[in-house]
C-alpha cells in the first residue's frame, strides 16, 4: 500500500513551454489536496506524471510503503482525468463491469458502487444516454467498486448539481477516513478538509 | 476472470460494436474478388492461375481496413489512460488487442478466402493451402498492423499513416504466402514457403507488442 506521496522539485514541461518547476510537496494518510491554478496551469500534467503517464522534465515522484512505483501505479492508484474513457454505444452496466474489473473489483464492490452512486435506474441505458452529471458519477464509481489508495481526479465535480457534490464529499471524506489520500484538480471548493497547493504560480 | 480475459471481451464486443464487426472487411473483400474478373477478363484459364494469388493479395489489403480505430478510439476518449494503469503490462494489453483485431476480422476473412479463390476458378486442391496462408498471415497482418496504429496515435490521417508504415511491412508475408501457393500448385509437396509465412507470423507476435507499448507510452505523454 502506498503510505505517502512525495512530490520532489518536479519540473513540467509540455513542448517547449515549462509549465512549473520546482514544486516539492507530500501527501500524508487520510489528506486531501487541492491544486488550484489558473488554466493551463501543470494541473492535469501534474496528476499524470504521478501516475506515470507522463515524463516530467525534472524531480520525482516518490511513493512509500511500496517496493516498486509502477506497480504501486498500477494496484493503488486511481486516475480519474477530464475525458472519462467510456464508450458512448455500450451500457453503463457493461462499461462499470469493465473498468470496475480492470482495476480489480469483484461483484460486491460492483454492487457497493452502484449503490454509492446510486446508478441503479442508469445501468441499463447505453452511455451516450447519460448526461454529463450522470456520466461522472458512473466513471466515480470505478473508485469506490475497486478501494485504492490513492486517488488523482482531475475536475471531479465539475458536471455534479450540488446535491451530488454533497455525497461525492462525503464518499471522499470516506476514502479520507480509511487512509486514503486524495489529490483533485479543482476550481470550485473541495467539499471536504484539504489544504491547498498552488500550480503554476 | 484474469482481466486480459476481460479486456478480450471487452475489445471483440467493441469491434462488433463500432461497426458490424469483420463485415465491412468482408464486404470489401466480395467486392475486389467479384469486380477483378470484370477487369481481367473472363477466360477461365487465366482466371485460375491467378485466383489464388489474388484471393491471398486482396486479403491482405482487407485486413488494413479496421485497423485505424484499434487504438485510436481509446486514445480519444481517455480509456487508455485506465488501461495503462490497470495490473496488466502495456505490451499484455496491445498483444490482447491485436490478438481480438486477428479474431474479429482475421479469422473470418481467412474463411473467405477459399471461398473466393474456388469462386475465380481457383482448383479444389488448393483452398486449404489458401486457408491455412489466409490464417497464418492474418495473424501477422494484425500484429504488424496493430504495430502501425500504435504509431499512428494522435496523427492526423491516421489511416494514411497506417498504411504507409504497414504496406513496406506486409511485404515479406506477402512473398511467403505466394511462394506458398505456387508451390502448392506445382504439387511438389513443399511447404517451405508456408513455413517463411508461420516465421514471419511468428516474429511479428513477438515482436510487435513490444513496439506497440512503446509507441503507446509516447502517446500517453
Amino acid at each position: 500500500m502506498i503510505s505517502h506521496v512525495h512530490i520532489e522539485d518536479l519540473s513540467i514541461r509540455r513542448g517547449e513551454r515549462l509549465l512549473f518547476e520546482h514544486l516539492s510537496f507530500a501527501v500524508a494518510p487520510g489528506e486531501a489536496v487541492a491544486l488550484t491554478g489558473r488554466n493551463g496551469a501543470g494541473k492535469t500534467s501534474l496528476l499524470r506524471a504521478i501516475a506515470g503517464l507522463l515524463r516530467p522534465a525534472a524531480g520525482t515522484v516518490r511513493f512509500e510503503g511500496v517496493a516498486e512505483a509502477d506497480e504501486a501505479r498500477s494496484r493503488d492508484l486511481h486516475l480519474l482525468g477530464h475525458l472519462d474513457g467510456l464508450k458512448g454505444g455500450r451500457t453503463a452496466r457493461e462499461e462499470l463491469a469493465f473498468a470496475a474489473g480492470w482495476c480489480g473489483a469483484d461483484s460486491a464492490g460492483l454492487a457497493r458502487a452502484a449503490e454509492a452512486l446510486d446508478l441503479g435506474r442508469l445501468l441499463d441505458l447505453e452511455v451516450r444516454k447519460l448526461s454529463a452529471g450522470q456520466r461522472r458519477r458512473l466513471s466515480l464509481a470505478r473508485l469506490v467498486a475497486a478501494p485504492r489508495t490513492l486517488w488523482l481526479l482531475d475536475e471531479p465535480l465539475a458536471p455534479l448539481d450540488s446535491i451530488w457534490r454533497e455525497r461525492v464529499g462525503a464518499l471522499i471524506a470516506g476514502h479520507l477516513a480509511g487512509g486514503g489520500m486524495l489529490l483533485a484538480a479543482v476550481h470550485d471548493p473541495l467539499p471536504a478538509p484539504h489544504r491547498t497547493v498552488e500550480v503554476g504560480g | 476472470m484474469s482481466p486480459l480475459v476481460v479486456l478480450l471481451r471487452r475489445e471483440l464486443a467493441l469491434a462488433w460494436g463500432r461497426g458490424g464487426g469483420p463485415l465491412p472487411a468482408l464486404a470489401f473483400y466480395a467486392g475486389v474478388t467479384t469486380l477483378l474478373p470484370l477487369a481481367i477478363g473472363p477466360e477461365p484459364e487465366r482466371l485460375a492461375v491467378i485466383a489464388p494469388g489474388i484471393a491471398w493479395l486482396c486479403l491482405a489489403l482487407a485486413s488494413l481496413l479496421s485497423l485505424e480505430r484499434l487504438f485510436e478510439r481509446d486514445h480519444e476518449d481517455g480509456a487508455l489512460d485506465l488501461l495503462a494503469l490497470g495490473g496488466p503490462s502495456l505490451e499484455a494489453i496491445c498483444a490482447i488487442k491485436a490478438l481480438a483485431q486477428w479474431l474479429a476480422t482475421g479469422l473470418p476473412l481467412a474463411f473467405a478466402a477459399p471461398v473466393a479463390a474456388l469462386m475465380l476458378g481457383a482448383p479444389v486442391g488448393l483452398a486449404p493451402v489458401v486457408f491455412a496462408c489466409a490464417l497464418v498471415g492474418g495473424l501477422a497482418f494484425a500484429f504488424v498492423g496493430g504495430l502501425g496504429a500504435a504509431l499512428a496515435l494522435g496523427s492526423r490521417r491516421g489511416g494514411l499513416l497506417i498504411a504507409v508504415i504497414v504496406l513496406p511491412l506486409f511485404a515479406p508475408p506477402v512473398i511467403f504466402g505466394g511462394g506458398a501457393l505456387s508451390q502448392a500448385a506445382m504439387g511438389a509437396g513443399q511447404i517451405s514457403g508456408l513455413l517463411l509465412l508461420c516465421g514471419w507470423a511468428l516474429t511479428a507476435v513477438a515482436l510487435s507488442p513490444l513496439a506497440m507499448a512503446a509507441a503507446c507510452r509516447n502517446a500517453l505523454d
